[in-house]
């Protein structure tokens, strides 16, 4: 009896041990990893280098607009796959029967969101751009407008690629929500939307903003979907229109023009440039930067989620 | 007997193939408590579900037979779901509020209605707190989360948020189950109140409650009505032998 209780005793302290060891090593290179980026590329952080555009064959200057071009990006890409996805899986939840149909739709999302992402770059371009755009042109008669790479082809492409994160993790959120309380709201004679608006949705808000958080994260720090959708090597001017309505113009995202991309302009920093070794600051600086965006994208989210949450009156 | 308030004739309930209540035909009288008792998985909760069509929300159920309220079918085609359930109110087995302010689980069903007025809205919470004995307990706190009342507190807030509506009958589906004994008494007593105004139907697990508050009692056994009578009857002088045995408690 005694034996086999020390072996237990040895073989528990040994598993739990190799976990703390694993543990370890997983922190140990997130700040190496991290740490690494922030050193080299703090110095390089500066009023001119977030505004600025790159100078001198990008070997000086800032990275302006790659940031305006990134944010401008995921704030369409946002607005685009967010009520799609939520709504689509307010669908699946609430209102589709378990029937063949809806199992085929669930198990395309699934694999929606495993497929390599250059595959969407490739779709954005035959769909988007290729079909859709040239077919705007031609009944619109704009011309050459939609039918190139363009933001909102960037955004719509980015929008397809993280819009099963927003599905799944609605989905989640949305049946997570106690049937007792569907039955209450039931009970006092709310219709079945009336329930959704306002016993479920408000409920899951949460789950739907981590979705989200997800969602920008992802879409962030992507390069390969939008290589071939108006993601330009170097391009100073902002993709910026001003909007007028009489005297007043307000300077609005102009989703047909092309545009820089964090992601992509350190890539093209590491890879494309004349001069790899001198331009290495300026890919220090410009990682940190993204990564510095994505948190404070995620932190943004997260914020709001909490006001949710602490709203629903838990924690 | 008094004035009927609902009547069912014949009505069989199948969940798929297999049929969960048989033939029941029973007269409900208006502003009276009624109580159905029964072992677990007798159809009584289920027969309760059926009186404002929450059975409805499942899938593969189907139903024959008819259920007048107010001699109106309420299975009838014509007949609009969401406003029968606003005449017919419901409390469940556990306390199901929703994760916000104490007023506005009171005000929901009224919000559901339109109602913005915060007159309106403030006076109707009051009136049914009061009617639900719990007013002095949350008047100070209404804009507290609901959840952090306690569970008995809770239920009574859920008795109070069904009266809200203004319904004629409240079905209540083993209210106490969930209590303490002191909470169990309080809801008891408001049930004994409450029957002045409104048509009660309770489900209860427990026979000495069915005793205290219902002035009917109808005994459910594997699907059927097995003997529906005045309270006193039942457990005094059953006619059936099967009610006898489970009212001393020889089975169930």
């Amino acid at each position: 009896m005694d034996i086999q209780k020390k072996q237990k005793d040895i073989l528990g302290s040994l598993f739990i041990n190799s976990i703390r060891v694993l543990f370890a090593i997983l922190v140990i290179v997130l700040f190496l990893l991290i740490g690494k980026i922030v050193l080299e590329g703090i110095g390089m952080i500066s009023f001119e280098f977030i505004f600025d555009e790159p100078k001198n064959n990008m070997t000086e200057g800032g990275i302006g607009p790659a940031i305006f071009g990134t944010i401008a990006v995921t704030i369409i890409m946002v607005a685009m796959a967010v009520p799609l996805g939520v709504f689509s899986a307010i669908y699946l939840s609430e209102y589709a029967k378990d029937s063949f149909f809806y199992r085929i739709i669930r198990t395309s999302i699934n694999n929606l969101a495993g497929i390599p992402s250059i595959v969407f770059g490739l779709f954005g371009l035959g769909f988007f751009i290729l079909f859709v755009g040239k077919n705007l042109d031609n009944v619109l008669e704009t011309g050459l407008l939609f039918g190139q790479p363009a933001l909102l082809w960037a955004s719509s492409t980015l929008a397809v690629l993280v819009l099963p994160i927003v599905i799944v993790s609605t989905l989640e959120a949305l049946t997570s929500v106690p049937k007792s309380h569907r039955d209450a709201s039931y009970g006092m004679g709310a219709s079945k939307w009336q329930t959704i608006k306002n016993v479920v949705l408000p409920q899951a808000r949460p789950g739907i903003l981590t979705g989200t958080i997800l969602a920008v994260s992802r879409g962030v720090g992507e390069t390969a979907p939008i290589l071939f959708l108006g993601c330009a090597f170097f391009l100073p001017n902002l993709p910026i229109v001003d909007l007028c309505i009489g005297d007043y113009c307000i300077p609005m995202i102009n989703p047909t023009e092309q545009f820089m991309y964090l992601a992509y302009h350190i890539f093209i920093l590491a890879t494309q440039s004349s001069n790899p070794t001198k331009t290495l600051p300026l890919q220090y600086g410009a990682t940190l930067v993204l990564i510095g965006l994505t948190i404070l994208l995620n932190i943004t989210a997260i914020i709001f989620r909490y006001k949710f949450r602490k709203s629903l009156g838990r924690n | 007997m008094k004035e009927l308030k609902i009547t069912v004739k014949d009505l069989n309930l199948y969940y798929g193939a297999k049929q969960a209540l048989k033939n029941i035909t029973i007269n409900i009288p208006s502003k009276q408590v009624t109580a159905f008792i029964g072992p677990s998985g007798c159809g009584k909760s289920t027969f309760l579900r059926v009186l404002n069509r929450m059975n409805d929300l499942i899938d593969h159920v189907n139903l024959d037979g008819e259920v007048l309220i107010d001699g109106i079918n309420i299975y009838d085609k014509s007949i609009d779901v969401v406003n029968l359930r606003k005449r017919v109110g419901m409390v469940f087995q556990k306390s199901n509020l929703f994760p916000k302010s104490i007023f506005e689980n009171l005000v929901f069903g009224l919000r559901l209605n339109g109602i913005r007025d915060k007159n309106i809205l403030m006076e109707t919470a009051e009136l049914t707190c009061k009617q639900a004995a719990i007013w002095d307990e949350v008047k100070d706190r209404l804009d507290e989360p609901a959840l952090s009342l306690s569970g008995g507190q809770q239920q009574r807030l859920c008795i109070a948020r069904a009266l809200a509506i203004k319904p004629e009958i409240v079905l209540m589906d083993e209210p106490a189950s969930a209590l303490d004994p002191i909470s169990t008494a309080k809801i008891e007593e408001l049930i004994h109140h409450l029957k002045t105004k409104y048509t009660i139907v309770i489900v209860t697990h427990n026979m000495q409650q069915a005793a205290r508050v219902s002035d009917y009692t109808a005994f459910f056994y594997m699907g059927e009505l097995i003997e529906y009578d005045k309270t006193s009857k039942i457990f005094t002088n059953p006619t059936i032998k099967q009610t006898e045995d489970y009212v001393t408690g020889r089975f169930g």
